[in-house]
């Protein structure tokens, strides 16, 4: 495999067991960094605030991610567009440290994803089920998140998606190797990943959960899932006290097996985001890029 | 032979999966009650846990649960006491002069930029030979005192080093197949465990 791709893989290998939260300010970068998140991503407006916003929302001013990226040392993530590979261009251009091709965003491209083999940079994508994960990474995403359905902070659509992907991923694994062809092509995805899951009985790169990951049983309830580390967007910076949801939400991932742990964790969180239910919403994010 | 991992964030699982490889056991630390097991098992014995690895990760996520859950101080304690002990990447960084204070050394963090400038190498390491050599967002050891033998350097800058029961890579052998390096570490947890020198530091943190 191209020296890159395996590096940009291994970035993503030292962010599990750690949670990536959403800021839109040098500070709010620094307060996430000193609550011992793993990685930031920079962005303009939390997507709570897009959902309500409504519009066409874009890539995050370079100026405004590169604030960010002066004022802490963990990696800066920024999204662009699905398929808007010009974003992309630019964000590598000030050496982001991870893509995110996001459907938080509006779709620049309805049919194409960006061809992420051709950058340096990595990128992180999101699926929500097996196929979609699947051919993410075969266009070169060195990442996967689930969906989700961002701003919500309603945890059903994230726990849909693992739970759909890890029992995909129990499926391949009980084929016989001749069902493989058959199974590459129900999925749309090439048959050497196919062959790959079917072995290992695991994607070949790190599975994060995102959208809706509001409180750290939250985050614990997605670890024990299967995720091997959590986003959280509007969770923290859209709550009572910031700081300490982001505190409790790092060391519920840390020991999201332990409930008594996780039991002192919860305490004393003040208010947590205001949740939207899934039926109340107007706009699936999630259905955005397939 | 059983190494205590830590496992507050990171690649832990990929150094389980390498030390197992070489037959040691593993467990692995996220918690205090985790960390007491270590120190209370009888050291002593064959049974006893015989080393410690920080694994690579994010070293401001680590050292946050490191101080809140009250890991800090026993866990240096062990160290200072001659717990062989194996840092790789944040690992480096958290066992320098400005950290954990137990190593001799000041690590420079993200010393190579952001991502793109992550990179492979093979290089020489003192007593093993070429080693392939996987840097992620690395430190290396801008300052070294004079216990500390380096034991690899890549463009002039130190990237591996050991002083007494302590050895630190600002790369990752863990993401390799080459099993060398963390075979010199076993080889170092063995030489303390036939010492026993390690049996009364342990003893003393837990007085």
């Amino acid at each position: 495999m191209e020296d890159r791709t395996t590096l940009n893989r291994q970035l993503a290998q030292m962010l599990k067991g750690g949670v990536i939260m959403d800021v839109t300010t040098p500070e709010q970068a620094r307060i996430a960094e000193a609550a011992g998140a793993c990685a930031v991503m920079a962005l303009e407006r939390i997507p709570a605030d897009i959902r309500a916003a409504g519009g066409v929302s874009r890539m995050s001013d370079p100026k405004m991610i590169r604030g960010i990226q002066e004022a802490v040392t963990i990696p800066v993530m920024a999204k662009c567009r699905i398929g808007h590979f010009a974003e992309a261009q630019i964000l590598e251009a000030i050496e982001i440290d991870y893509i995110d091709e996001s459907e938080v965003l509006t779709p620049a491209d309805d049919v194409y994803h960006i061809d992420k083999r051709k950058f340096r940079v990595p990128f992180v994508c999101g699926a929500r089920d097996l196929g979609e994960a699947l051919r993410r990474i075969s266009e070169g995403a060195t990442m996967i998140r689930t969906k989700g359905e961002p701003g919500t902070g309603d945890i059903v659509q994230a726990v849909r998606h693992l739970r759909m992907m890890q029992s995909e991923i129990r499926r391949l694994v009980s084929l016989d190797d001749d069902e493989l062809y058959e199974a590459s092509k129900q999925l749309r995805v090439p048959f050497d990943l196919v062959q790959y899951v079917h072995r290992n009985g695991k994607l070949p790169v790190v599975n994060f959960a995102a959208g809706g990951v509001a409180t750290p049983a939250d985050a614990a309830l997605m670890m024990q899932l299967g995720a091997e580390g959590v986003f959280v967007g509007s969770g923290i910076f859209k709550s009572g006290s910031p700081e300490k949801r982001a505190q409790a939400i790092v060391k519920a991932v840390t020991n999201y097996d332990n409930p008594s742990i996780l039991a002192s964790l919860s305490e004393d969180l003040g208010e947590a985001m205001v949740g939207i239910n899934e039926s109340e919403i107007q706009l699936l994010m999630a259905e955005r890029g397939k | 032979m059983k190494i205590a991992i830590l496992a507050l964030q990171g690649a832990f699982a990929e150094h389980e999966q390498m030390l197992r490889r070489l037959g040691a056991e593993t467990m692995l630390i996220r918690n205090l009650d985790d960390l007491d097991s270590v120190v209370k098992e009888p050291s002593s014995s064959a049974e006893g846990w015989s080393g410690a690895v920080i694994p690579g990760g994010e070293s401001t996520a680590m050292m946050r649960i490191m101080r809140d859950e009250g890991l800090f101080s026993p866990f240096r304690q062990l160290v200072l006491g001659g717990l062989p002990v194996f840092g790789t990447c944040a690992g480096l960084i958290m066992l320098d002069r400005h950290h954990l204070g137990v190593m001799d050394i000041t690590a420079r963090r993200n010393a190579y930029g952001r991502q793109l400038g992550s990179f492979n190498a093979e290089g020489e390491f003192e007593g093993i030979g070429r080693v392939q050599m996987t840097f992620i967002r690395a430190p290396y050891i801008e300052q070294a005192g004079p216990e500390v033998e380096i034991l690899a350097r890549v463009d002039g800058k130190a990237v591996a080093a050991r002083q007494g029961n302590m050895l630190v890579t600002a790369f990752h052998p863990e993401l390799t197949d080459d099993t060398a390096v963390h075979e010199l570490f076993l080889t170092m947890v063995r030489q303390r465990q036939s010492s026993q020198s390690f049996v009364s530091g342990a003893a003393d943190v837990l007085a």
